[in-house]
């Protein structure tokens, strides 16, 4: 009975917030790290960020265009991974010592 | 059971009234594909040699549903207002269309005689098209998003086509990093535009902005990542880090295709998003399209001059002429109708000239097997066909008259010329100092193929395959075309009362 009124109701601006927040560290990581691997996991997480943020926002408005928004996202994401990974895979078999993205630099940027 | 359910589904189903006429092209272009999609399964080995004729009737069948559209001239809206055909939509997917079958002439001899997957390229290259043929009627961010992938996913492995090399792996990496990026970026600012209108339709989210009372910041900052997402795309400076490498490295083909389709295909998004969605907010939109348009000219113009490679050149030219289309968002509050007019008029000149620049570095490079400005030496002593053709795109490109470049950078002028501001009047001088920069390096090619001695004293002469040689007549033909009958253009971004209708005081 306590615990319950002095925990305080999670409305839609705490999904926001996380979605702003969970955005925030993947748009950073994806500057920050050069490792083509995890500054894709870095997109990824925006993407669910934006996942995020489109279902809190279609709850409290009780729209389900939102909602269905999501799935074409994530059916985009997962093409997405499968292109990438095709792509970082092709690379590594050239140069199996690739370990970053500065490591191929064959190009002069 | 399932009779009785299908009885009661059917009885309160109510099947939308679609009109088919209005997506005939998309229809008949997808079909095509999936025709193709099912040749390669079938014939395997043979099917081969029939891909790049049939991609390329597939390219040219929707033209004719097109014509019949155009000629009927009405502007029909469909799916509740997520899809829109009017004449500039219609002007746009014929572009589309037509540098599609300009890239397949182009890629037929490049990829029959390299170390390359063909017919799955074609299938790559007809699915992009797809996209971008939807994006230009898209008027929704559910149609923009979907547009936009369908046209990227398979960009990103058309430039990373020759497997075994190391250079196309890395061009490949790179734009698929940075397009990726931006489109996470666009998609959480379209989740904001989400939750402010409650409503995924452009013209729902332009007249919920004009209001203005609800949250302004979150607004800003919406329309700022959503602009930002696909200034990568377009490759407008400070965004383009990832198309000089892309260019070098990716078959050229490939490069003339992203350089001129994916590009016009992100200016097309620009359009709606700008023009439609956030014509209530032109607070933000134009002094951040003035930055990215005049450091897209300044930036691509002045490393355009120190390079040595031919593609690389043409890459920041890329980036210079990019800026040039985005200088009209820059006063579209104060000159509507010229902007939009001047941005559509741009983009179809610029892609016959920019794809005709790279027929003619892809026919040359066959003899030299080099991308060097100097490998074009003495071209006219022994192809002097090729050395004309490659001077009237050059010179369209620097805005010589009376060639197609020369009538799209006037009409880009006028549009600055009639905001009548400060804005528009200093982003015309800027524009105007960087069209005689750019003339320097375009005259450093002229100066090698007319002047210069052919590197090692090698003068035989270049074969031209016969697809080259029509794509050239195409594109120069257009070139010359747009420049001379400036009108032709004019009949069909005349009327944009469709579009103009829902700006404010527009």
């Amino acid at each position: 009975m306590f615990i319950a009124q002095t925990l305080p109701t999670v409305t839609s601006s705490w999904y926001l917030s996380l979605a702003a927040l969970l955005f925030a560290i993947g748009a950073v990581g994806l500057l920050v790290r050069r490792n083509p691997l995890v500054m894709f996991m870095c997109v990824e997480l925006m993407l669910n960020a934006v996942n995020l943020t489109f279902v809190a926002f279609a709850r409290s408005m009780g729209d389900l265009g939102g909602q269905a928004l999501v799935f074409f996202v994530m059916v985009v994401a997962a093409a997405e991974v499968v292109v990438g990974l095709a792509i970082m895979v092709a690379l590594l078999r050239r140069r199996p010592d690739a370990t970053t993205a500065d490591d191929v630099a064959a190009l002069r940027g | 059971m399932i009779a009785t359910l299908l009885a009661q589904v059917s009885s309160t189903f109510e099947p939308p009234t679609l009109d088919f006429h209005a997506l005939a092209p998309e229809i008949t272009f997808a079909a095509c594909v999936a025709l193709l999609y099912l040749v390669d399964m079938i014939k395997l080995e043979d099917g081969r040699r029939l891909m790049p004729g049939l991609s390329g009737l597939a390219l040219l069948a929707p033209l004719i549903p097109i014509m019949t559209l155009a000629l009927d001239g009405a502007d029909r809206t469909l799916f509740g207002g997520a899809f829109v055909v009017d004449n500039v939509a219609l002007l746009l997917k014929a572009m589309f269309f037509l540098s599609g079958y300009v890239v397949v002439l182009l890629s037929t001899n490049h990829l029959a005689e390299g170390d390359f997957w063909e017919s799955e390229y074609y299938l790559m290259l007809t699915s992009s098209l797809l996209g971008m043929v939807v994006m230009s009627s898209a008027r929704d961010l559910v149609t923009i998003f979907v547009a936009l992938e369908l046209l990227s996913i398979p960009a990103y492995l058309m430039a990373t086509w020759e497997k075994r090399s190391l250079r196309s792996n890395e061009a490949g990496l790179k734009y698929y990093l940075m397009g990726v990026f931006a489109s996470a970026l666009m998609l959480y600012g379209m989740s904001l535009l989400f939750g402010i209108s409650g409503s995924t339709l452009l013209t729902d989210i332009g007249a919920r902005i004009a209001e203005g009372n609800s949250s302004t910041p979150i607004v800003s900052l919406a329309i700022v990542l959503v602009i930002v997402g696909f200034a990568f795309k377009v490759s407008a400076v400070p965004f383009h880090s990832w198309a000089p490498d892309t260019y070098e490295g990716a078959p050229t083909p490939v490069t003339a295709f992203l350089a001129v389709a994916s590009k016009a295909a992100g200016f097309v998004a620009l359009l709606q998003l700008a023009f439609v969605g956030f014509a209530g907010r032109t607070d933000v939109v134009e002094p951040l399209m003035w930055v990215l348009a005049a450091a897209s000219m300044t930036v691509g113009n002045l490393i355009a001059l120190r390079q040595t490679n031919i593609v690389r050149m043409l890459a920041y030219s890329g980036i210079a002429q990019a800026g040039f289309i985005l200088a009209p968002f820059a006063v579209m509050s104060d000159s509507a109708t010229e902007s939009l007019t001047a941005v559509v008029t741009y983009l179809v000149i610029y892609a016959a000239m920019n794809l005709g620049a790279f027929v003619i570095v892809i026919a040359v490079a066959r003899k030299t097997q080099s991308g060097e400005i100097s490998s074009f030496g003495g071209l006219f002593g022994y192809a002097p066909g090729l050395t004309v053709a490659m001077t009237v795109f050059l010179a369209s490109l620097a805005g010589i008259p009376p060639l197609g470049g020369w009538f799209a950078k006037f009409v880009v002028f006028k549009a600055l010329a009639t905001a009548g501001t400060p804005w528009g009047y200093s982003l015309a001088v800027v524009m105007a100092v960087n069209s005689v920069v750019a003339f320097y390096y375009y005259a450093l090619v002229l100066k090698a193929m007319w002047f210069d001695e052919a590197p090692y004293g090698d003068t035989s002469p270049v074969r031209v395959p016969v697809s080259l040689i029509s794509a050239t007549g195409l594109t120069a033909g257009a070139t010359i075309l747009f420049g001379v009958f400036p009108g032709l253009l004019g009949h069909f971004t005349g009327s944009l009362e469709g579009i103009i209708a829902v700006l404010p005081g527009g």
